[in-house]
């Protein structure tokens, strides 16, 4: 396990390996999301109670999941470089951000459009929301702490303690606000859905497994990408822009063709 | 050889400097206790002086004036040090460095929170907040400002070290500092109602008791990154 | 430089002399980056009691970054540095009981007098000498500024004020950054009065400094960065 993980740690291997994975994720993951859709827009029934607004769940589930997800993984990437000196760790936190910020934010506009519907309003101060908010909160507070640093090594180390920091706060943040609506506001609990209709649920988790598969091809795409951009100096890459070169691909060092 | 050794001789030792350091610039201490007030002040010219309206928000109102003097006052912990160099002399005491926040955040909260227990009634009597809310006021004050001066401290550490580092310095804060909002203004406004609020209190004392044995190590991680 | 360590870490006494045999200090392989730029790589370092080791070098050359690794204040990208056969790291607050660190910014505060300021620093520190502090202010040339706020005094009284935080501490290793800054004809004789004093003590100094220092029977170790 060690060893893999030094092994895995090592930008090269990791773009070699990165690289063959990637179709096949990629893949993947149109088939799932393009089935989730299918199944979710076309052949699901639509609610008794939110009529055809329930088709905003396939998306804006998902969208939570992952956002909820990606803060995790984030923070443990982000543990795993701080404590072990991994560049590979660090550069994944650093690029989850952005996208777990995304999801988060697709999350948000996708429970505004279906609280318009349901609540008859564009924002309600639902506890399932309001904690979105939040972790959207954290998601900038954290990329704006690591944009802030010149050295990416203490860019790194710094937004690491922020995202452990965070990752410990943010159960504390959702039951709290959890708490705060049910006191505020009783009347909005049971709107989402406790039970569900298997017709229902399998588009879900069709397009929940297609939108983690998202983000991890996202992620090879962006890790690969900030890996080369650090990696610039080391002979592999050099090697791999002028293989690149001989097939006109790039001009010079830098200039896209 | 005399002076102070071990753990609590260096605490001893590190409060008293920085209670010392704010006598000699009481300007700095007394500045964000203004704001607390001024902010008060705010919101019933804001909103008009109706006791009913002031007394709903009250709760609120003192908490939010709290957490942004709490805040105001935080960049204050590490700053100096950091320009001058004696927070590089700090981080190589024969210490662990845990302990040099303990008292950074201890000192902060003297300084800031205690100041605000004292505050707060005069405040909420201008709210029109009833006798038994204050005295419940007060408890999630005492409760709650400590956690705010602990969490502080790791976003200054931080953010000690960047040239623009207030702004950025809120924003990493103030989400962390929701919790604390919520069960305090939370428990405030229960009392008002009249109900219990022995839930609101035992889950500000679990923060409080979280915050103490955690922040001071994430600070301390913080601050070592933040002079490198 | 496989260092073996004789005695268990954990019996080691500051006050009894380090064994003769083993370097007090050592750094292994040690390499720093600033950005994208190496500023040193493969650095070996030893330093045992009663030497000075002058770091010299062009500015932007590392010399600063070097100190500050060995104080243990920054991390090198690559590299250890042992005290006394442990990782720095790992014996932190053994290896800062025994460690004094001046550099560029010396963290004399200027609202508190020069006596505080010395005040504070003792009480702080892993081991004080028996230097009072009203001596050791005499010493550094600071009769009758004991009670002025720091922040009246010139930058070399104030270096001064830093310089007497050396003689009330019972530290082994001086870490000096560019000490004779600010400093006029006399503070700059002073700074090696106290090196000679201390080394001859058993001590050992790390000075980075584009002066020539001139100490007598002092084992002087050059390390050039480039």
């Amino acid at each position: 396990m060690w060893l893999w993980i030094h092994k895995f740690g090592s930008p090269k291997y990791f773009y070699s390996v990165s690289g063959k994975l990637l179709p096949w994720v990629a893949g993947a993951t149109v088939l799932l999301i393009v089935m989730g859709l299918y199944l979710g827009l076309v052949t699901s029934p639509a609610d008794y109670q939110q009529r055809e607004t329930v088709r905003i769940m396939y998306i804006h589930v998902p969208s939570a999941w992952n956002s909820m997800f990606i803060y995790l993984l984030m923070a443990v990437a982000a543990a795993i470089g701080l404590i072990w000196n991994i560049k590979l760790a660090d550069i994944v936190a650093a690029v989850s951000a952005p996208i777990g910020a995304s999801f988060t934010f697709i999350t948000l506009v996708t429970g505004s459009l279906w609280g318009k519907p349901m609540w008859g309003t564009w924002w309600e101060w639902d506890a399932r929301l309001t904690s979105e908010l939040i972790l959207l909160f954290l998601y900038l507070g954290y990329i704006a702490l690591q944009s802030a640093f010149e050295d990416r090594r203490l860019a790194a180390r710094a937004s690491a303690v922020l995202a452990i920091v965070g990752a410990v706060n943010v159960p504390i943040i959702y039951y709290s606000v959890q708490w705060w609506n049910t006191l505020h506001q009783p009347q909005s609990l049971g709107v989402g859905m406790s039970t569900i209709h298997l017709s229902m649920l399998w588009p879900l988790l069709i397009m929940a497994l297609g939108f983690k598969l998202l983000y991890v091809v996202i992620l090879l795409m962006r890790t690969r990408a900030e890996v080369l951009e650090r990696e610039r100096n080391n002979a592999w890459v050099q090697e791999l822009a002028q293989a690149l070169a001989g097939r006109d691909f790039f001009r010079s060092g830098n200039e896209y063709r | 050889m005399s002076g102070a050794t071990g753990v609590w001789g260096a605490l001893g030792t590190l409060i008293r400097r920085d209670l010392l350091l704010a006598l000699r610039r009481r300007a700095q201490v007394l500045n964000p206790l203004v704001f607390f007030v001024i902010v008060v002040t705010l919101f019933p010219l804001g909103l008009g002086p109706a006791p009913n309206l002031l007394q709903k928000l009250a709760p609120g109102v003192l908490w939010v004036a709290a957490l942004l003097s709490a805040m105001l006052s935080l960049e204050a912990m590490f700053h100096s040090d950091f320009e001058d160099g004696s927070l590089e002399q700090l981080l190589l005491v024969p210490q662990p460095v845990f302990i040099i926040v303990l008292a950074k955040a201890l000192t902060h909260w003297l300084l800031s929170g205690l100041p605000l227990l004292l505050l707060a009634p005069i405040l909420a009597l201008w709210l029109h907040l009833p006798n038994e809310a204050i005295l419940v006021l007060l408890i999630t004050l005492a409760l709650g400002t400590p956690v705010l001066s602990l969490i502080g401290a790791i976003g200054v550490a931080l953010t000690v070290g960047l040239r623009r580092g207030g702004v950025l310095l809120s924003l990493l804060v103030l989400p962390l500092y929701i919790p604390v909002l919520i069960m305090g203004a939370g428990a405030v406004d229960s009392a008002a109602a009249g109900l219990s609020v022995g839930e609101h209190l035992s889950i500000l004392g679990a923060l409080l008791a979280f915050a103490v044995t955690l922040a001071p190590w994430a600070a301390g991680a913080a601050l070592r990154i933040s002079v490198e | 430089m496989g260092t073996s360590v004789r005695q268990s870490p954990r019996e080691y006494n500051p006050l009894v002399a380090a064994d003769e045999d083993q370097p007090a200090l050592t750094a292994e392989n040690l390499a720093c980056e600033r950005g994208d730029r190496l500023l040193f790589s493969g650095l070996n370092i030893s330093l045992d009691a009663g030497n000075l080791m002058l770091v010299e070098g062009p500015n932007g050359s590392g010399k600063t970054s070097l100190l500050r690794i060995l104080c243990g204040l920054a991390q090198p990208s690559a590299g250890v540095v042992r005290w006394r056969g442990e990782e720095i790291g790992k014996a932190r607050e053994r290896y800062c009981a025994e460690l004094m660190y001046l550099g560029h910014n010396h963290g004399v505060k200027g609202d508190f007098t020069p006596y505080e300021n010395l005040q504070i620093a003792r009480d702080l520190a892993g081991a004080q000498s028996a230097v009072t502090l009203d001596d050791a202010l005499y010493d550094v040339g600071l009769a009758g500024f004991e009670d002025a706020p720091a922040r009246t005094l010139s930058a070399g009284q104030r270096r001064r004020v830093a310089l007497a935080r050396l003689l009330v501490t019972q530290a082994r290793l001086w870490v000096m950054d560019e000490p004779f800054t600010a400093l006029d004809t006399d503070g700059v004789m002073l700074v090696e009065k106290m090196l000679e004093r201390h080394l001859a003590q058993g001590g050992m100094a790390l000075v980075s400094t584009h002066h020539e220092v001139r100490v007598t029977e002092v084992n002087i170790i050059r390390l050039e960065l480039r």
